[in-house]
């Protein structure tokens, strides 16, 4: 390919505050229309914004989770232009003075290899309501609920290469600001939402493209669709002579495309100036050691500490950190049970398979990580097969109680006996002289039929591996 | 009984007190005058008598029960500019002409818990942007010392009503002179208090950074009485100042032996007319001889302020009256083809010339390639405005000088000639570009129009500027001088 793609995100992310940025309504999501929006919302005459400071500490710890610099004094400044869903007539939002400077973020490439994204800025603004056009027939409706909802947006530089690339570093982000609870990540409610800016150069030279930018991406998958297909338009445009226009696109997910929505030439201009119904934002040394020591271990460190110190692989730590509180419960699970191996095992297998069929949140699991712990044990100490460590998770997840009761009230122990064991290999080996012959004619497949029998017999108690090793010895012994 | 009634607060308060006469009956005495003689001053854009008469009874009740603060059934003009639940508030504006704000703004509350009885809105000028009370929608009030001459802008409606006795007291808010200029050309005191002093939360907002309501009255004491009630901090405004409360009318009496006023040589040049000139002599000997001491200083970036003043003040402006947009208050055109259309005409239909001209002033200077050379500039001469004030306040406690460079000018001469109109303010606007607390008190006549002196002070100083005042006034009959219209 001559072609290199150059690619950067502006990922909008709905902060997990209460209230809104500018005002006391709720940012609950869902309500009738226009049933959250107070009169700062509405931008009548003589009304004030006030900042909520739950959103300024959210930006922090973003930035101090990106490394970023954090800017000791900051600016809201107005961007004006003329929209029915936009009340006031402006958004306010940061421009010159964002309150979250350069900062990077790794992500892990396909080929396994690592890179840094830099992100230029973040900063803090308000949403804007929204235009219902379905409502009412010939008629535009308003709903302005969602104005003044606060946003973090986030600028990357151009520097990923692929839309695979694209769609890593977003997840990345979109799995670190769910882990930080800086937001609850929800893209079909709009909470986590991207624009990409696409230009294409000719391998080798370090000259920009004009570049063009797509809207309003709200899913992993769009994004991937939107970029590829951008790539593609442009390569076509270029080769065959043509010149791509600085424009901003919308991308269709019906028709897998994207369609032109305004050129450079009708851009806004939004006369940025500083809002001076707000005073500038004023963050001190103190305020960042203090933020700084409430920082968590991050995604990125736990999963560094996971494959070191538990020798997980990538995708089984990339798994437990995708929610703060998954891993938390697994590094409980891994202090009280030691084995980080079998806890990993459990929480990516059964407990995630679990709270799947319920269809739950995670934070809802009914069996906390001090009762699995307690199972886990058991199959370590081989109290229980892992099998029927399983039928344990089930019982205890619907009906409660804990490890030992259950494998206790049940008669769920192991047999570990070998006499018991032996009992049970010979009447299944008395009872099948087909198999046995079958066997040993060479036929080693049927050795798990034996092993089948003889679990079932035991109601699945028997050790497994005792059954292996006494039931080879049985059958090769009567040769 | 009518016409008996003491002129000022601290008389008004004490007749209530003693009994001797009832909330109710002072305020029927105002609602008969205003219906009488408003005709022909065009004060008021609004009037309440029955909401202003329910209020006075529920003041004369509390008063009964032993809940009575000073101020408690006083009555009072509001400038139309103050958001009052359940009334319109119109600006003076054809856009906002049946508005009705859901919520009170903090002054109104304020005055209102003090027990306060709303009389009606003011008249002033489209959205507080003129100097004359010209550009009014509803149209000029006029001069009560002379009918034929402006009563000076924005808040002409409240000083034009207090000067004619059409209510004892009234609010007004000064952008860039819309307190003291029209106190001056009618013979009224008013303060413009420090920025953040007042809340500006429910007061239509024109220029966000100068911004700050403050009290019109026939004297200093009375100015204090009212900030001693409009003052505080308010959560809902960020701008707010977070102070204690203060009495703003303790200091009143002090001596004022030793005190330094400041000269300005940029306000006493040969450009100010003379009589005015010695008008303000006259004035200032008399607080000379109480023990005061005057020095020559220099403001020097004061020619800078007019410009600075309209870049910022109509950049914010062009901003702030985006959400007058028809879409969801205030007018909006008859049957809009498309969206631009309603914004168009409901705009072009709404708002009056002199607001247009400054949205586009503002909308221009804030514009790509101009925003550098206008409105980044024009913060940069801000800054130097605000050092002369500081440096000035090293070697001083007060500047001196004229409100105003003319007393009142006869109606319509000046509304075709906006820069002209703008340099009424050459001596006012200054003093909001640096956030500083002034006012302007009566201090003489020429040809039967007042003349005012304006007292600027550091911040948070207005208890000083108000003791000053008070004591010029001991002295001085100016504001005791009622204009022929409510002789």
């Amino acid at each position: 390919m001559t072609w290199e793609p150059v690619i950067g995100l502006e990922i909008h992310v709905q902060l997990a505050t209460s209230s809104k940025i500018f005002s006391g309504a709720p940012t609950t999501y869902g309500a009738p229309p226009n049933t959250q929006a107070c009169a700062v919302d509405l931008g009548l005459p003589g009304v004030l914004p006030v900042v909520n400071g739950r959103a300024i500490e959210l930006a922090i710890l973003f930035g101090l989770a990106i490394e970023a610099e954090i800017a000791p004094y900051s600016v809201f400044a107005r961007k004006n232009y003329f929209y029915p869903d936009l009340p006031k007539g402006y958004q306010i939002s940061q421009y010159e003075m964002p309150i979250v400077g350069l900062g990077r973020f790794e992500i892990r490439l396909a080929n396994g290899q690592r890179k840094f994204i830099r992100v230029r800025r973040a900063h803090l603004e308000e949403d804007a309501g929204k235009s219902v056009h379905d409502a009412y027939p010939g008629l535009s409706g308003i709903d302005l609920n969602r104005t003044g909802t606060p946003l973090l947006e986030v600028v990357s530089e151009p520097d990923l290469a692929s839309a695979a690339e694209a769609v890593t570093f977003m997840r990345g982000m979109h799995a670190l600001v769910k882990f930080l609870g800086v937001s609850d990540g929800n893209m079909q409610e709009g909470s986590f939402r991207c624009d990409a800016n696409v230009s294409i150069r000719r391998r080798g030279t370090n000259i920009l493209g004009t570049r063009t930018e797509i809207k309003n991406l709200n899913s992993f998958r769009f994004v991937e669709r939107a970029i590829n297909y951008e790539i593609e338009r442009q390569t076509e445009v270029l080769e065959t002579g043509g010149k791509i226009t600085q424009e901003t696109r919308l991308y269709d997910p019906d028709k897998d495309e994207t369609r032109p929505m305004r050129s450079k030439e009708d851009a806004h201009d939004y006369r940025y100036f500083p809002d001076p119904d707000l005073l500038p934002i004023v963050i001190t040394e103190a305020d960042l050691v203090a933020a700084r020591a409430a920082l968590p271990e991050l995604p990125a460190q736990k999963i560094a500490r996971y494959l070191t110190e538990y020798a997980l692989n990538q995708d089984d730590a990339e798994a437990l950190i995708s929610e703060r509180g998954i891993a938390a419960y697994f590094e409980t699970l891994v202090m009280e049970s030691g084995d980080p191996r079998l806890a990993a095992n459990w929480v990516t297998g059964e407990v995630f398979a679990a709270v799947n069929r319920a269809r739950i949140e995670f934070s809802r699991v009914p069996v906390s990580a001090r009762e699995l712990a307690k199972l886990l044990v058991r199959i370590g100490d081989n109290t229980v097969s892992r099998s029927i460590a399983k039928q344990v998770f089930e019982a205890m997840w619907s009906e409660g109680g804990t490890a030992d009761q259950i494998i206790a009230d049940r008669g769920l122990k192991q047999v570990t006996d070998d006499g018991e064991i032996s009992a049970l290999i010979n009447s299944v080996i008395a009872e099948s002289p087909e198999q046995v012959a079958q066997f040993r004619a060479g036929k080693e497949k049927v050795f798990s039929y034996f092993v089948g029998q003889i679990m079932k017999k035991s109601k699945g108690k028997a050790s497994p591996q005792q059954v292996n090793t006494l039931l080879l010895e049985k059958l090769n012994e009567q040769t | 009984m009518a016409n008996e009634f003491p002129l000022t607060l601290a008389g008004l308060s004490a007749g209530l007190q003693k009994r001797e006469f009832s909330s109710a009956e002072l305020t029927s005495h105002y609602l008969d005058k205003i219906a009488a003689r408003d005709g022909q001053l065009n004060s008021f854009i609004s009037v309440f008598p029955e909401h202003a008469s329910t209020m006075a009874l529920a003041a004369d009740q509390a008063r009964a029960a032993g809940r009575a603060g000073p101020l408690m059934g006083i009555p009072y003009a509001n400038k139309d500019i103050f958001c009052t639940e359940g009334f319109r508030t119109t600006c003076a504006s054809k856009m906002l002409d049946t508005f009705v704000a859901p919520y009170n703004a903090t002054v109104v509350e304020k005055l209102h818990a003090a027990g306060m009885v709303m009389l009606g809105k003011t008249n002033m000028d489209e959205f507080a942007m003129g100097s004359s009370n010209e550009t009014s929608y509803y149209g000029p009030t006029r001069n009560p010392w002379n009918l034929g001459y402006v009563p000076g802008g924005s808040s002409g409606g409240s000083a034009a009503a207090v000067a004619a006795r059409l209510t004892p007291v009234a609010t007004g808010t000064d952008t860039g002179g819309s307190i003291r200029l029209p106190s001056a050309f009618c013979g009224i005191s008013g303060i413009k208090p420090t920025y953040g002093r007042v809340s500006r939360y429910g007061m239509i907002a024109f220029a966000s950074s100068l911004d700050q309501g403050g009290p019109m009255a026939l004297n200093a004491e009375d100015l204090g009485l009212m900030l001693n009630v409009m003052s505080g901090f308010d959560h809902r405004d960020s701008t707010s100042a977070e102070r204690t409360d203060e009495d703003f009318c303790a200091a009143l009496n002090f001596d004022l032996t030793g005190l330094k006023i400041g000269l300005p040589t940029e306000f006493f040049d040969e450009s100010l007319n003379s009589t005015i000139g010695s008008c303000l002599t006259e004035a200032l000997d008399c607080l000379r001889r109480q023990g005061a001491e005057c020095r020559e200083i220099s403001l020097p970036s004061t020619r800078y302020a007019i410009p600075a003043y309209y870049i910022i003040s109509s950049a914010e402006c062009s901003s702030n009256l985006s959400r007058f947009d028809g879409v969801r208050f205030g007018h909006r055109c008859d049957a809009p083809r498309d969206l631009m259309d309603l914004y168009v005409r409901s705009r072009a239909e709404g708002f009056g010339a002199e607001v247009k001209r400054r949205i586009l002033v503002g909308t221009y200077a804030l514009s790509t390639g101009y925003y550098d050379a206008y409105y980044a500039k024009a913060q940069k001469l801000r800054r130097l405005i605000k050092n002369d004030f500081q440096r000035a306040f090293e070697e001083v406690d007060v500047i001196a000088g004229p409100t105003a460079p003319s007393t009142a000018f006869p109606l319509g001469q000046r509304v075709e000639d906006p820069i002209q109109m703008y340099l009424s303010d050459v001596y006012t606007t200054a003093v909001n570009l640096a956030g500083l607390p002034a006012l302007s008190v009566p201090a003489g006549s020429v040809q039967g129009l007042p003349v005012g002196l304006q007292l600027i002070g550091n911040y948070f100083r207005e208890a000083r500027l108000l003791n000053i005042a008070h004591r010029f006034q001991h002295e001085t009959d100016w504001h005791l001088r009622v204009p022929p219209f409510a002789a």
